[in-house]
């Protein structure tokens, strides 16, 4: 059984782990100006919703060329949000959001 | 789910009061279930394309354990399957994970007071959605919660390993994940977690303004390089919108002095 890529797996993690670390080991993150911190609280809203902007708006082929795509997606992601807005269920949101699309698709919608 | 301002200061005191913690943990796992599924009927498709691709169990094993970032993996099966070497699957590796670096920052006040050691090793499963779970969960409960983090992390991480041995050791007749609509799981859930740490206007201008970004400059240069513009962006934004004043309410009804 082949393991030659775990040494490029190995590289690949090398490479990741600072990104995930470096900020959490860094010292005195405790000790940062409050400006700083609300900063850093503004951090998890803004890039969950960028992530969820560019994986729902936004496709790319297998050349790498992305352009915007306009489908069942908006809608779906829409009703997500509204519902983890309203009942405050992220569980019920997702849900909610694979039916339609399940269903777009299979009734040939999308 | 807390409401306020959120315009206070991230406070990490284990004093401040919290709801209670074991319906705290429960409506994380019942808000993991989605990234459960999510990551199982993907991990089984990256699993055929590992296996498309040469993989040994051991290497994909290796990739899903060490590497722990499914976008960077599928990159990595399609490059090494059109015969690209490793400095530029690497590079690329390092390109789609920088975003990681935000989370890190974002949830290191939390982790703060914990030893250096446990840190260490909570980064290595900092991934997309155990970022968004376990903040979500430490918002709702006032505090850092080590058990709930693992829980959060176990989630997403254990699904996505053993549904990639399986698609990689199946028999090939898995079903797309994009029939069943999970595809749309993680846009969704991505979204609805960022609702869920919306506590105040300001939040919303952070959330509304990470997404405007993102998208032009994903369009413009590419999606890995708009998520982290717009996370580094978005914030800023918040700071346009005024503060309220000292006194209101935040998380848990806990009033700011």
């Amino acid at each position: 059984m082949s393991i030659e890529l775990v040494g490029l797996a190995l590289l690949m993690g090398a490479v990741t782990y600072p990104s995930r670390a470096l900020p959490l080991l860094a010292p005195g993150i405790e000790r940062l100006p409050p400006v700083a911190l609300a900063y850093l609280r503004f951090v998890g809203p803004a890039v969950l919703a960028a992530l969820a902007a560019t994986n729902t708006v936004l496709a790319t082929d297998e050349a790498g060329h992305t352009a915007v795509l306009v489908g069942i997606a908006w809608p779906a992601v829409a009703l997500a949000v509204l519902l983890v807005a309203w009942r405050r269920n992220l569980l019920l949101g997702i849900v909610a959001a694979v039916v339609l699309v399940a269903l777009a698709r299979a009734v040939g919608l999308a | 789910m807390g409401r306020g301002t959120g315009d206070a200061p991230l406070d990490t005191s284990p004093d401040r009061p919290s709801t209670d913690l074991r319906a705290a943990r429960k409506t994380l796992v019942l808000s993991g279930l989605g990234f459960v599924a999510s990551a199982a009927g993907f991990s089984l498709v990256y699993g055929i394309a590992a296996r498309d691709a040469g993989l040994s169990p051991i290497e994909t094993f290796a990739m899903c354990t060490i590497v722990l970032g499914g976008a960077s993996q599928f990159a990595a099966v399609g490059l090494l399957a059109q015969g690209v070497g490793w400095p530029g699957i690497v590079l690329l590796t390092a390109f789609l994970n920088a975003r990681h670096l935000l989370y890190s920052a974002a949830i290191s006040p939390w982790m703060a007071k914990q030893p250096r050691i446990r840190r260490a090793a909570m980064a290595h499963v900092l991934t997309d959605e155990t970022f968004g779970l376990s903040v979500a969960h430490f918002r709702r409960i006032g505090r850092f919660d080590g058990p709930g983090y693992w829980i959060a992390a176990a989630l997403v991480c254990l699904p996505w390993i053993v549904g990639s041995l399986v698609g990689l050791l199946g028999s090939g007749a898995i079903p797309n994940p994009a029939v069943l609509g999970l595809d749309i799981v993680f846009p969704a859930a991505m979204a609805g977690l960022a609702v869920g740490l919306v506590s105040g206007r300001r939040d919303v201008a952070a959330a509304v303004a990470g997404a405007a970004v993102a998208v032009p400059v994903g369009l413009a240069i590419s999606p890995s390089v708009g998520v982290v513009v717009g996370g580094v962006v978005g914030p800023l934004a918040a700071f346009l919108v005024p503060a309220r004043g000292l006194g209101e309410p935040v998380e848990g009804g806990v009033v700011v002095p």
